[in-house]
């Protein structure tokens, strides 16, 4: 494929330049040019008031790869010391979701852990769970786990697979898509169904959350993704649900690391900061740490969690662990309180998908009213310590 | 001992923003800047290198303009670079940037490579580990301390979400580095005296072996559909009065919410 000017139509406005993220566009002779930085992103076939802009298929571009051989939706259920990541149930929602209107089936792959934990993925929708309790996988080692799945998916061919963007996920699964020679789209967090074509349309934030991009693997299969935690919605649990689980052997599996020990550092707060139904958060505007001991009180009252944008961790006035947004954790609290946060895009992408935002700002013309349900205008100094004492009023 | 460090020339993302109206990205004036992450990885070689005597490369795959960033990782005390950048190899996906310096890396020799945990312009994370299973060798991601290094082994901690791990691997290895590991020096008089007179070797298509289709737009399983500016949902209700009208307002909401 090329993107070229049509150099009839060009009119050298010069909009398609601006446009351009790779600087790959300049005038030539009052035309637009495209030069050998173009990445096809394809920013500028849009722009062009002119229609100038056109991309041209060469031979070779669409590869005859027979794709209907490859059915049904994965779903990779990470297990940490035996236990279920919560992504996992998150995945199960939206493969199911995506099954259902693929009209195919939902299976889990769970390597390591116990046949009780396997039940509990098809009581979370999972049709078939492939199953390996092999004590290689107790641990998080790469070469394992790649090796296991990358066999699993060349014997049974599915047409989409599913892992969280955690730590294990973002770090072995690529390996899958470099051995199996397909696509892989890093931390999505939205992922359609293509009506026209049924590929998988997968949404993720890019430069740094800055922009978001809409991903396509069309001519490879499976369409793989891992998917940010805490952004997609469990699906419905249904104790009586039945499955089947299919046990597979790890043959030939072999492994070049050794994981000598496993420290646990993590804060309670860390821990309870994803899992709070209520997270009152604190930004630069609290001045110093001070400010973050009010949050904890109103934290507590609320039987709430601390969170932080990245400007106040950077402050140093509360650790890293607490940071909420791109760089830190995704939250999906029933409410969240923003209080002196500014609503930077980055801060928003790990907090916008909470069920109520209250955002208290003395700056009526701060961002972070835009996605807020409740917005005070006001000095957090004043408007904390308030909230403060009437929650005890209404208490006692 | 031989190491390698991929790094990557990234538009400065802090100032990267999108025009919502176009739905297309303003990079007016926007720097380009060595991956942050990457200038870890470089600085981890260097540690490794004053410890053993190693002998570090440092290389990167893109379009000429990314000399600057090899010149950069020479002030800093690499001892070699090279630049893999061919026409063939525009419009790379995480596959076919990992395939090509697969192919780079087998040319050069290899104990030890170090990548950054992510570029900042792609955040995938996925290039390191690509690499490592194309070269078919064990890799470690998110590393933040460096325990011991010998010939034959390295043991390392590894930044999990609760934590971190203990673990250790056989040479050679990929690791890909975060932050915490270290502080990247500054460049030296030296070293800048160094970078300015360097000759940058380039590798080509052919240089580093690879086949045309498993390179560049061709050998990309994932195409960008589209692009646009992150959207944020607007049902905002500014409470009204005083101060204090507006917080009796806001505990009236909690409480309808039974959270107090
Ligand atoms: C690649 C990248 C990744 C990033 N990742 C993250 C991330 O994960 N999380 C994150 O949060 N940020 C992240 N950022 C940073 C982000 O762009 C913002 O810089 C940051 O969120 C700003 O934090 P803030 O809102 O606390 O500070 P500011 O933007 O300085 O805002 C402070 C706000 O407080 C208000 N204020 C001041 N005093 C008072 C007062 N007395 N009472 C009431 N209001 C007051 C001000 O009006 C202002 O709106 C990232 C940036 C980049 C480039
Ligand atoms: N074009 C490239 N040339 C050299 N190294 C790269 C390139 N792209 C990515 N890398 C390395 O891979 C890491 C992860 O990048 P990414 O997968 O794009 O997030 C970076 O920190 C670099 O160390």
């Amino acid at each position: 494929m090329r993107i070229v000017v049509n150099i009839e139509k060009c009119t050298g406005c010069g909009q398609c330049i601006d446009s351009c993220p790779f600087t790959a566009i300049v005038l030539k002779e009052g035309r637009a040019f495209i030069n050998e930085y173009c990445q096809f992103c394809r920013a500028c076939l849009s722009i062009c008031p002119e229609g100038a802009i056109i991309e041209i298929m060469e031979e070779g571009d669409i590869k005859e790869t027979d794709l209907s051989s490859y059915k049904g939706v994965w779903v990779f259920a990470e297990q940490r010391d035996g236990n279920i990541a919560s992504v996992a149930y998150e995945l199960l929602g939206a493969g199911r979701r995506l099954a259902d209107e693929l009209k195919t089936e939902l299976s889990a792959v769970l390597f390591g852990s116990t046949g009780e934990q396997a039940q509990e993925l098809i009581k979370w929708g999972a049709d078939k769970v492939y199953h390996c309790k092999d004590p290689i996988f107790e641990k998080f080692n790469d070469e394992p786990y790649s090796m296991l799945l990358t066999n699993l998916i060349k014997t049974y061919k599915p047409e989409i697979v599913l892992a969280g963007a955690t730590p294990i996920g973002r770090s072995f699964i690529p390996r899958v898509a470099a051995k199996v020679k397909t696509g892989l789209t890093a931390d999505c967090t939205a992922l359609e169904i293509d009506k026209d074509s049924g590929n998988l349309l997968q949404v993720r934030p890019a430069f740094g959350g800055n922009i978001m991009a809409t991903i396509l693997c069309p001519n490879h299969r499976p369409q793989i993704a891992t998917v940010r935690p805490r952004v997609m919605k469990r699906g419905e649990y249904g104790p009586d649900k039945n499955g089947e689980i299919i046990n597979v052997p790890a043959d030939g599996i072999t492994c070049r690391t050794k994981v000598l020990d496993t420290v646990k550092e993590a804060s309670e707060c860390m821990v309870n900061l994803q899992e709070a139904d209520v997270i009152v958060s604190g930004g630069r505007g609290l001045g110093d740490t001070k400010g973050f001991k009010m949050l904890e009180e109103l934290a507590e009252l609320l039987g709430g969690a601390v969170g932080a944008s990245r400007a106040a961790v950077d402050e140093g006035w509360i650790p890293y662990s607490h940071q909420v947004g791109q760089t830190g954790k995704t939250v999906c609290p029933k409410i969240y309180i923003a209080c002196g946060i500014s609503g930077a895009v980055q801060h928003l992408v790990g907090m916008q998908s909470s069920d109520i935002i209250i955002a208290i700002n003395k700056n009526p013309e701060a961002p972070i009213f835009n996605v807020a349900t409740y917005g005070i205008v006001g000095d957090v100094n004043e408007v904390v310590p308030l909230l403060i004492k009437k929650l005890k009023e209404v208490k006692q | 001992m031989n190491i390698i460090v991929c790094i990557k020339q990234v538009p400065d993302t802090a100032e990267v923003r999108i025009n919502p109206e176009t739905n297309t990205l303003i990079r007016e004036g926007v720097p380009s800047i060595i991956n942050p992450y990457d200038l870890h990885a470089i600085e981890a070689a260097i540690q490794i290198k004053e410890k053993t005597g190693a002998k570090v490369t440092v290389i990167t795959m893109g379009p000429p303009q990314a000399e600057d960033a090899l010149r950069e990782a020479i002030s800093m005390g690499a001892d070699d670079v090279r630049l893999i950048s061919d026409r063939a190899f525009a419009g790379a996906d995480t596959w076919a940037t990992s395939y090509a310096l697969y192919k780079a890396i087998e040319k050069l020799g290899y104990d030890i490579i170090l990548c950054g945990k992510q570029a900042i312009d792609g955040d995938t994370a996925q290039v390191g580990p690509e690499v490592a299973e194309f070269l078919n060798i064990p890799h470690i991601a998110y590393i933040r301390k460096i325990d011991n290094v010998s010939d034959k082994s390295i043991k390392v901690q590894r930044l999990m979400d609760e934590g971190y791990d203990v673990v250790e691997s056989q040479l050679p290895v990929l690791l890909t580095v975060v932050k915490e590991l270290n502080t990247p020096r500054l460049p030296s008089l030296k070293g800048k005296m160094a970078a300015k007179k360097a000759v940058i070797t380039k590798m080509n298509i052919n240089d580093i072996g690879a086949e045309e289709e498993n390179v560049g737009l061709k050998g990309s399983p994932t195409q960008v559909k589209n692009i646009f500016a992150p959207h944020t949902k607007a049902d905002r209700k500014m409470l009204q009065g005083s101060i204090e009208e507006q917080v009796d307002a806001l505990v009236g909401e909690l409480r309808g919410l039974k959270c107090v």
